[in-house]
């Protein structure tokens, strides 16, 4: 219990991109929860590069978080970029009032 | 190695709770507020077990840059109010259950992957080379990152160029009705339209239209 291993962070890692998809399934309200969800689910992706990259000794791991939060910054922006395109196009961002595509 | 559990328990706990509460608080103020700390404590957990420059990299990024944006975007849009209620709204109810047996389905199958996982048993001695040198964290990603990762290191600057030119073009509009400085109409202004001269009877004053 006291010695900390790869299992418990990737259990860490787990836990918390479970706690993302949750999320993109219950919040059916406000696009922005969603899109903070999925940041929760690159961070657990993050988790487990860093984890593996320190436990078994290869900095490749850490080079692709770092790649990884480069493309996680570029997609809030331009997911945020959108909603507030859409949000001056139609006037709200609920998720159940999203529906011109009919889908 | 105590300390180490206790830390770990500690931010790891944090960084729980808080992804519990991005998705269930009510307020879309209080979740974004909620992703800062989470990434705080998984940031103090990098730096912990010695990717220091990843956390640090992940407090500038996350915190400074883009939880930023959220808020700003959420505080822009006045979603604030708009409570977000699921526990409350009768048409959701049907996407919990699914939404839970789904994630539980995949935190089962990812512990099963954890827990059948064999290490080899040199592994950890032999390749475990990176805390012993005493070359720094930042150093040694540095020296693969600029060599080995330099054309993936130029692509990811043309994704974030990209994607700054995106947003601004997204975001980008002409209003009516405001005014703006035109550098071309206040260099071209001649003195024979800038200037006249008046013949200012005593009296009468001036009437200027503008």
């Amino acid at each position: 219990m006291t010695e900390i291993g790869l299992g418990h962070y990737l259990t860490l890692g787990a836990v918390i991109f479970s706690i993302g998809v949750i999320g993109i399934f219950l919040n059916r309200k406000n696009i922005i929860v969603i899109l903070m969800s999925i940041e929760l689910i690159l961070l657990a992706v993050n988790i487990n590069l860093v984890a593996f990259s320190i436990f078994l000794g290869d900095l490749a791991g850490q080079v692709f978080t770092l790649f990884i939060l480069t493309v996680a910054a570029a997609e809030a922006a331009i997911g945020l970029a959108i909603i507030v395109v859409y949000f001056r196009n139609s006037g709200t961002i609920r998720v159940e009032e999203i529906d011109k595509l009919k889908g | 190695m105590i300390a180490h559990a206790i830390f770990f328990y500690t931010f790891s706990i944090i960084a729980v709770v808080s992804a519990i509460m991005v998705t269930a608080s009510k307020n879309t103020v209080h979740s974004v507020f909620f992703l800062i700390l989470d990434f705080i404590s998984i940031s103090c957990l990098f730096i912990m077990i010695g990717a220091e420059f990843l956390g640090m990299i992940m407090l500038i990024v996350y915190v400074g840059a883009v939880a930023v944006l959220f808020l700003f975007v959420v505080m822009m849009l006045n979603v604030a109010q708009q409570k977000n209620q699921w526990f409350a709204a009768k048409d959701s109810s049907k996407h919990i259950p699914i939404g839970l047996v789904i994630s539980t389905l995949i935190f089962i199958e990812i512990m099963i992957v954890i827990g059948g996982w064999k290490y080899k048993p040199d592994l950890f001695d032999i390749n475990n080379s990176l805390s012993q040198t005493s070359v720094s964290n930042t150093h040694s990603l540095g020296q693969i990152l600029y060599t080995d990762y330099i054309h993936v290191f130029q692509i990811s600057g043309m994704i974030l160029l990209v994607a700054m030119v995106g947003a601004i073009v997204l975001t980008f509009r002409q209003r009516s009705g405001v005014k703006r400085q035109s550098y071309i109409k206040q260099i071209s202004r001649e003195r024979a339209e800038g200037v006249e001269v008046l013949e200012v009877q005593s009296n009468k004053g001036v009437k200027i239209d503008d």
